[in-house]
């Protein structure tokens, strides 16, 4: 570790320093708009710090840590869907009486776990980062903790994570065994690369599966997934969804896309497949918005482990661009649930309570249509790009059975989508007088890069295409 | 640079009703109106010039090309052309829409401006899928087609199962969508593999060497796609429930133009792309297109529903169309393609007759009716010309579109052309029956109703005069297609056996 390594390490220093000075600040003075000014602050200050890490050299800090264009690139997500999150929080936490300010502190530091799990070349600081994500998360889901909803959600993600965290140890263990490396790149060729796995290292990649598989909630380790996103406040079910599951995401690629044995293979196919069904087919009957999230999540998930199984430059490309239009249509969404839920002063997860809502606040009706749209992957939209992207690389790579199932499960999926969308236009309840609030402008904004994604891709297609290579 | 101005005035339009329907329910339909007539002039104008300048040949049947790159990393080009089946489409389009403004011109009192919006957004969708020359672009705009009419019917429907109805319609329609981004992601594949050129451009595509059985299931991709939109017989029930659901305008744009979709894309894609799949899978596809004349138009005769009886005879006119394009010789196709102008304009009307009645009844059960020719003589008048339009009236478009499907499919398969002769007959069965019902006999509700008001005459008097043009002038229209068609003919390389010298000729058929 030398001085010169800290400059490509700045964009995870920056957003851990700016924890910090939360806390401190905290401390000092409760302020509600000092704290998320300071958190926010401190992730933008780490995304003006990931042009001048790109620019700098080496870029593997340490044998842990190698800040390529692709963790640079997932960095950059992160830190911009946190911030998105911020502002939701602000918006959602300032009419309420709870005292939110630890919140920042947490999400802050579950951001920077995400961006290392990214960024990790090596058991330890996969390990490290993982853990200092689902930490931060245990007290953030649960930050309702007068409902009885909320506590069962800290305490559902609480034993599942930490178990699934017990899986992974093990299978990281048994790997360690057989490739006598901690080091992920040194990792495939150890194992024999594209040909079959021994017993004991296919054990050992199975038992990671387990602990990365609970954690993005693919079937079937997805029980957790709905407790967890109706009981938890909006805002952070959007951090959840989004920030934590692409930072597993992104490690899931660098960790596991070269180990090519056709047994790890059918079992991610096995997986895939039963989310894509599973997850749809949960949706289906649900009334809860949350929930219906939950579930159509572990599809999406389903879907992209189809690029992943796609594999090689291709497949890295769609996913990351996959991730980026979901992360946007989450966002979205979620917003939409938090700004109902501050104006309703109750968490408004009902589908139910947006009977009517383009009546009476047609700007966020919009905003929820074009983002279930684009969860459908209906084109215009950022979400059709994702799809049509991970079918690309799905029809490249042959995989006919999975994308049949997508076929068909994206079929499911649209009769919920379009089910929310259904009772937004309906008529609904007389509308209650609701001031826009701060939280309206950044769902404006999301709204376009929704449609700017889903109409102009090229700009990030050809950004993804650039730096989301995999050593 | 007309062609793009083709599909943003529709999309500017669309933006410009919303914003007009801020400022009160009169100016979205004003707004609207003002830019469909004056767009159509323009398609009108392009026609003319076609028709008395442009020498086409089938080698190269395009009147106009545009191409930018859309997504130049994924190999994307935003590509329109037009051709003669192209303009005919779109002008098609165009006209119906207009008259489906018109006749929700009083029926249509929520949220006007959004209503307005989707009928232009549809519009958009349609002249963007039946000139894309990009099959990503096509796709896109195959989608996009759908969520303003399903709004159109989830919105604006008859209340009993309005949202059952549009849900089943969008599922069916995406489902088999999908499998059409996937045969053409296959395809695409398929032409860099053989070529090493990545392109989702029609021209390149067309002619990429297959094996049999990847050009088969590519194929049948396309196929079921466009087989869902016709509709073809067994994938077709989503059509009654959208029809009878959907509200007077968005019961004209499916029966108008969201079933030439399907035969469109059956037409542009399924023979010039894959020869010899097409030909191999013809006999099926003519079987299926007997199937549906004649299981669309018994089923029509056992409704109940106004709505639903006049959307059954839709799948059994489709039947013709689907027959004449897998005949695949310049005769049957002349004749598919008129048989979609004539069906769109006869249907509409049809439906939107169907909507004044149910407006005035507040019911569209047959049962109920009878008798309204001594109180609505004028609808009477109207329902009746288009019913014999619609049983294939000699005089009326639809007699000369059907009669030339007919004498094309003859000179390839005389057994199903025989077959599909049972259509006239029971298509006259159950349109006269259908007037009988509703206008004839006693009147035992005793209904006293207003006739046809001046708008809804000035309405049935521009489609009529369109329907007796095509019928007795047919030769402009055959002329405008001929070009593109035996450019498509020749494209997908099969000689057709027969005279290609345009549908007016007498047909002399070879063996």
């Amino acid at each position: 570790m030398t001085a010169s390594m800290l400059v490509p390490l700045l964009p995870l220093i920056l957003p851990s320093a700016a924890a910090v000075m939360t806390m401190v600040a905290i401390a000092i003075r409760r302020s509600h708009t000092l704290t998320a000014l300071l958190s926010a602050l401190g992730l933008v200050a780490g995304l003006v710090a990931i042009p001048l890490s790109a620019a700098a050299q080496p870029r593997q800090v340490t044998p842990l840590l190698l800040l390529d264009g692709y963790a640079l690139l997932f960095l950059g997500l992160s830190f911009s869907a946190s911030l998105i999150v911020v502002a939701f929080c602000y918006s959602y936490f300032e009419r309420r009486n709870e005292v939110g300010e630890e919140l920042y502190v947490l999400l802050l530091a579950a951001t920077v776990g995400a961006g290392t799990l990214a960024a990790s070349t090596h058991f330890a600081s996969l390990f490290l980062g993982l853990e200092v994500l689902s930490v931060s998360l245990y007290a953030t889901l649960a930050y309702h903790r007068e409902e009885e909803r909320g506590l069962e959600a800290g305490i559902k993600y609480l034993v599942l994570a930490a178990s699934s965290a017990a899986f992974l140890l093990f299978g990281l263990a048994l790997l360690y065994f057989e490739a006598g490396s901690m080091d992920l790149a040194a990792l495939a060729p150890r194992l024999g690369g594209s040909g079959s796995l021994s017993l004991v290292s296919l054990a050992g990649f199975s038992l990671s599966l387990v602990g990365v598989g609970f954690k993005l909630a693919v079937v079937p380790f997805h029980s957790w997934t709905a407790d967890v996103y109706e009981g938890s406040p909006a805002p952070v079910t959007a951090f959840l969804a989004t920030v934590s599951k692409g930072g597993i995401f992104a490690v899931l690629l660098r960790f596991f896309l070269p180990i090519q044995a056709p047994s790890a293979r059918s079992m991610v196919m096995a997986i895939a497949i039963a989310s894509m069904l599973v997850g749809n087919l949960l949706a289906l009957r649900q009334k809860n918005l949350k929930r219906l999230l939950a579930y159509s999540s572990i599809s999406h998930f389903g879907y992209l482990l189809i690029a992943f199984l796609a594999g090689g430059r291709d497949g890295v490309a769609s996913a990351t661009f996959y991730l980026v239009a979901y992360f946007a249509t989450t966002l979205a969404a979620f917003g939409v649930i938090g700004e109902m839920s501050r104006a309703t002063g109750r968490e408004a997860d009902a589908v139910e309570d947006y009977r009517g809502l383009s009546w009476s606040r047609p700007g966020l009706a919009g905003v929820l249509t074009v983002s279930m749209l684009s969860l459908a992957g209906i084109p215009l939209t950022a979400g059709f790009v994702g799809k049509f992207y991970v079918l690309q690389a799905g029809v490249r790579a042959e995989l006919w059975p999975a994308l049949m199932v997508l076929v068909g499960g994206s079929a499911l999926g649209l009769s919920y989508y379009l089910r929310v969308v259904v009772a937004l236009f309906q008529s609904g309840p007389a509308p209650s007088p609701a001031r826009a609030g701060f939280a309206e402008v950044v769902l404006g904004l999301l709204l376009l890069a929704l449609l700017w994604l889903g109409l102009f891709p090229e700009q990030i297609v050809a950004l993804i295409d650039r730096m989301a290579r995999l050593s | 640079m007309i062609l793009p101005w083709i599909v943003l005035i529709f999309l500017i339009g669309s933006v410009m009703v919303w914003v007009a329907g801020l400022f009160g329910s009169l100016w979205p339909r004003i707004v609207s109106l003002v830019v469909l007539v004056a767009h159509l002039g323009m398609l009108l104008a392009l026609w003319l010039r076609h028709v008395r300048e442009v020498e086409l040949t089938a080698a190269d049947p395009w009147l106009l090309k545009y191409s930018v790159p859309w997504i130049p990393g994924l190999n994307i080009n935003f590509s329109l052309g037009m051709d003669g089946v192209s303009l005919l489409l779109v002008v098609l389009s165009n006209f119906l829409t207009i008259l489906a403004v018109a006749a929700s011109w009083k029926s249509v009192q929520e949220r006007v401006g959004f209503f307005h919006f989707n009928l232009m957004f549809i519009m958009a969708a349609l002249a963007g899928l039946f000139l894309a020359t990009d099959l990503f672009l096509f796709y896109v705009c195959w989608e996009v087609l759908l969520v303003p009419l399903y709004f159109l019917i989830a919105l604006w429907g008859y209340q009993e199962k309005r949202i059952y109805a549009a849900v089943k319609f969008f599922i069916f329609t995406q489902a088999s969508g999908l499998l059409l981004l996937l045969a053409i992601l296959g395809l695409h594949f398929a032409h860099a593999r053989a070529t090493g050129v990545h392109t989702f451009d029609y021209f390149q595509l067309i002619g990429t060497p297959l094996s049999t059985e990847t050009a088969w299931w590519l194929m049948l991709g396309f196929f079921a796609a466009f087989a869902v939109k016709l509709p073809v017989v067994p994938v077709h029930t989503w059509l009654p429930d959208a029809h009878a659901e959907a509200p007077t305008a968005g019961s004209v744009d499916l029966a108008g133009l969201v079933l030439k979709v399907g035969a469109y894309g059956l037409l542009r894609f399924i023979f010039p792309l894959f020869p010899q799949a097409a030909q191999a899978i013809a006999p099926l596809a003519m079987g299926l297109g007997v199937l549906g004349i004649v299981y669309g138009a018994v089923v029509a005769f056992g409704q109940t529903d106004l709505k639903r009886l006049v959307a059954y005879t839709s799948v059994s006119h489709m039947g013709f169309v689907l027959l004449g394009i897998f005949a695949w010789n310049p005769l049957a196709l002349q004749g598919a393609v008129m048989v979609m102008m004539a069906h769109g304009i006869s249907t509409g009307a049809l439906f939107i007759i169907a909507g004044d009645l149910s407006a005035r009844l507040h019911t569209r059960e047959l049962s109920k009716m009878g008798g309204l020719w001594a109180t609505a003589p004028r609808i009477g008048g109207a329902a009746m010309l288009f019913a014999l339009a619609s049983l294939g009236l000699p005089g009326l478009g639809n007699f000369v579109g059907e009669l030339l499907v007919l004498l094309g499919t003859w000179q390839v398969n005389p057994v199903a052309a025989t077959l599909a002769t049972a259509g006239f007959i029971l298509s006259t069965i159950y349109s006269l029956w259908m007037i009988q019902r509703v206008f004839h006999g006693a009147n035992p509700q005793g209904w006293k109703v207003p006739d046809m008001s001046a708008r809804e005459g000035v309405i049935m008097a521009i489609a009529v005069a369109v329907i007796v043009w095509l019928g007795l002038f047919p030769q402009t229209e055959l002329n405008t297609a001929r070009k593109s068609l035996e450019g498509l003919t020749a494209a997908s390389g099969i000689v057709a056996a027969g005279p290609s010298k345009g549908a007016g000729a007498r047909a002399e058929a070879k063996p």
